[in-house]
């Protein structure tokens, strides 16, 4: 029973079937909504409301001819789309949905799962920077290094801004978290700060607008994906739907009590609870121009570090308050 | 480490074709490169083949936004040479159009700048309230873009009551939005940090380097051919030449955004001013030998049309000076020192229409960098040789 419990944990939900199809449902969400902010329809054809837009996209993006540069570096760069997608999956496996008490933990829920999660969601910018890299293409090689800036930007303020809840929360572990604020929903206010610290990181993680800069389309063409084509290119986007989905997933449990309720309620939660978030990241999107590879950087150390450093403290000191 | 990379002649950034190509140091550009010469226009030679009246038609083809400034610049000029007067109420139409088309290409500018920073909301915005304008000129002349309302000696077509009330309506409205995009262009952090400072052009430079339009009256030089040499009826109608002091991107945008609001005036003023009569008088079909120079402030900066007749009913040269040329020493001057960030908005500052400003194309060997005139049957012939010798690429195989 539990080896069938793990294989539909692992395939169908919250694994590679759900994430696959959510991923494709947040990237139509993300596109209906950021075309309902600028007044355009978005996605209207395929499917109920366009619903199916983001599957069509991926299929006819699979069937597509597939060019590997002459000059690439032809096993790596076949191979980082599909590490990249492994890498988020897992990464999603050890969100707190469904399979996990805190009474059983199962082996995706364990005391440090929370640093787990934002090393794997680290990885794919290495990912990213890998391909532009890779491709030795002048924009993707642009590209590559304006990904690696920007993660000097950001990487500090998001792990502090996550950190903090976890400080309060006293423990390491996801789901322990989770269940703190659950139990105390007027503590999650205390990180409030943190919470707008971290959207804007995972804005920057993502590299949507106001930080598309490694892949801005008017500057360097198409950024580290200029020679991605076909199928890989396919992947890459359901990496980065699927990568949407865990960052939303974590700030969910860490910032807004997890997703309490088994299979079903549990469900209800996380697909709420992330589309919440989802919203938030889209309207960045839809209210901001990109700007400078070296303001996001600025940015970042000026502003956001040191809002992340205060949100550390004032979790320290409530933290003294309340012992 | 410097290396060189291509912008154009294809770039998602460039709308049109033109290489800019830019000596970098890591973000910073160095030294950049322009190339022209990859759009073959051979209107010229055309319109010496065309008569007076055939060649308004050839004119309003050479721009896809400026297409009323060019037939305009040029019907000036022919009226000059065949030493007529079109009436007045013909000429309050033929500027109102003018003015039209001013605004029509700035809130596409404004779209385009909001694009290239990467701020697409306000592209949506700017054009979808860019139709209000393109509904007002199709209302007017029938057609959307290419109008050919203007002809020799006058207009083709007349406004009556309810057109220009629903113009009227159709501005308040304009005008509404355009004081919105005024704060949100000036006020939004993200879009004001990646204009403000880019692109710096000094009013020295802006002089020396001949730049023209909204490009030289944003470092604070108030030149504009209605104001300094006016044309038609720009004497008799108030109005201020916009300029702005901080010589950059943000001060473009500004002059563009201020621009508006006077086009919204001056067709108020010329609405509510409408003269009665005909709105156009019968042209000669020759023109004494003779030549003129014509100029017109087009939305992008000072158009110039110089045209020589022979006593025939056909021009025997007509030279076009599309605005864009003017700007373009200017935008090597800005583009360096730069970031590779910001090139896309510094070229698209200068709101350049790259085909407008194209004559013919040039050919260049790429090992000896000799350059040469080619007919065009020797030009297939020798392509045809060249790719004799290459084996046949493989078919695209069906990846399912």
């Amino acid at each position: 029973m539990a080896t069938v419990k793990t294989l539909i944990y692992l395939i169908v939900y919250p694994g590679l079937l759900f994430l696959f199809l959510y991923s494709t449902f947040v990237e139509w969400y993300d596109r209906k909504l950021y075309a309902r902010l600028q007044n355009r329809m978005g996605p209207t054809h395929t499917g109920r409301f366009g619903l199916l837009q983001p599957i069509a996209d991926f299929f006819k993006l699979m069937a597509k001819e597939d060019i590997v540069p002459d000059r690439a570096d032809r096993k790596m760069f076949s191979a980082l789309p599909a590490v990249g997608l492994a890498i988020v999956f897992t990464a999603m496996l050890l969100l707190p949905v469904w399979n996990y008490s805190l009474d059983r933990p199962s082996v995706t829920s364990f005391n440090g799962d929370l640093i787990v999660l934002l090393y794997l969601l680290s990885l794919p910018t290495f990912i990213f920077f890998l391909a532009g890299w890779s491709s030795t293409n002048l924009f993707s090689t642009i590209g590559g290094a304006r990904v690696l800036t920007m993660l000097f930007g950001y990487e500090v303020p998001l792990f502090l801004a996550v950190l903090s809840p976890a400080v309060l929360a006293n423990s390491w572990r996801l789901a322990e978290i989770a269940a703190f604020y659950r139990q105390r929903p007027a503590l999650a206010l205390v990180n409030l700060l943190g919470f707008v610290i971290a959207l804007i990181c995972v804005q920057a993680k993502l590299e949507r607008t106001p930080f598309d800069i490694p892949h801005a389309e008017t500057e360097i063409v198409g950024g580290t994906f200029t020679e991605y084509s076909g199928k890989k290119l396919a992947i890459f986007r359901l990496m980065m739907d699927a990568e949407m989905v865990v960052a939303a997933g974590l700030l969910a449990t860490v910032f807004l009590g997890g997703f309490p309720g088994g299979a079903l309620l549990g469900l209800v939660n996380f697909i709420v609870k992330t589309l919440v978030v989802i919203f938030f990241l889209s309207l960045i999107r839809a209210t901001t121009s990109r700007i400078r590879v070296d303001q996001v950087v600025s940015f970042a150390w000026k502003y956001l570090a040191p809002l992340a450093i205060l949100q550390l403290l004032i979790v320290i000191l409530v933290k003294g308050l309340l012992s | 480490m410097k290396f060189q990379i291509p912008i154009g002649p294809q770039h998602p950034a460039l709308k049109e074709p033109i290489s800019l190509r830019m000596t970098v140091e890591g973000e910073i550009i160095r030294d950049a490169d322009l190339r022209l010469g990859y759009n073959h226009r051979g209107l010229e030679k055309l319109a010496e083949q065309k008569t007076w009246i055939q060649n308004i038609y050839l004119t309003e083809r050479i721009c896809g936004i400026c297409s009323h400034s060019h037939t305009t610049c040029y019907v000036q000029g022919v009226e000059k040479l065949m030493e007529i007067e079109p009436p007045k109420r013909g000429q309050y139409i033929r500027y109102l159009v003018s003015e039209l088309e001013r605004i029509h290409s700035h809130l596409l500018w404004l779209g385009v700048a909001g694009h290239e920073a990467g701020f697409d909301s306000f592209f949506m915005y700017t054009w979808r309230d860019r139709e209000i304008v393109m509904d007002i000129l199709e209302i007017i002349s029938g057609n959307r873009v290419h109008y050919g309302i203007n002809t020799i000696g006058g207009v083709r077509r007349d406004l009556d009551e309810q057109q220009v009330k629903h113009i009227l309506d159709s501005l308040a409205i304009l005008r509404q939005r355009s004081e919105y995009y005024q704060h949100l262009g000036t006020n939004e952090p993200s879009f004001v940090a990646r204009l403000a400072g880019v692109g710096y052009l000094s009013r020295e430079d802006a002089i020396a380097l001949c730049a023209v339009g909204p490009t030289v009256r944003a470092s604070g030089v108030p030149m504009d051919v209605r104001k300094d040499d006016p044309y038609g009826i720009y004497d008799e109608v108030p109005f201020e030449v916009c300029t702005a002091e901080t010589c950059d991107v943000l001060g473009r945008t500004v002059v563009r955004i201020k621009e508006l609001f006077q086009c919204y005036n001056i067709i108020e003023y010329l609405l509510k001013n409408l003269p009665t009569g005909p709105v156009a008088v019968r042209a000669p079909r020759r023109a004494k030998p003779n030549e003129v120079v014509s100029r017109y402030e087009a939305p992008r900066g000072e158009n110039i049309h110089y045209i020589k007749s022979n006593g025939t009913d056909k021009p025997e040269r007509l030279k076009v000076r599309a605005p864009t040329l003017g700007n373009y020493a200017a935008t090597i001057k800005m583009l360096k020192n730069g970031f590779i960030a910001d090139v896309p908005l510094i070229f698209a500052a200068i709101d350049p229409c790259i085909c407008c400003a194209e004559r013919a194309v040039a050919l260049v060997d790429a090992r000896s960098g000799q350059e040469k005139i080619i007919s065009m049957n020797a030009l297939k012939q020798l392509s045809r040789q060249v790719s004799a010798g290459n084996a046949r690429k493989r078919e695209a195989e069906w990846p399912l």
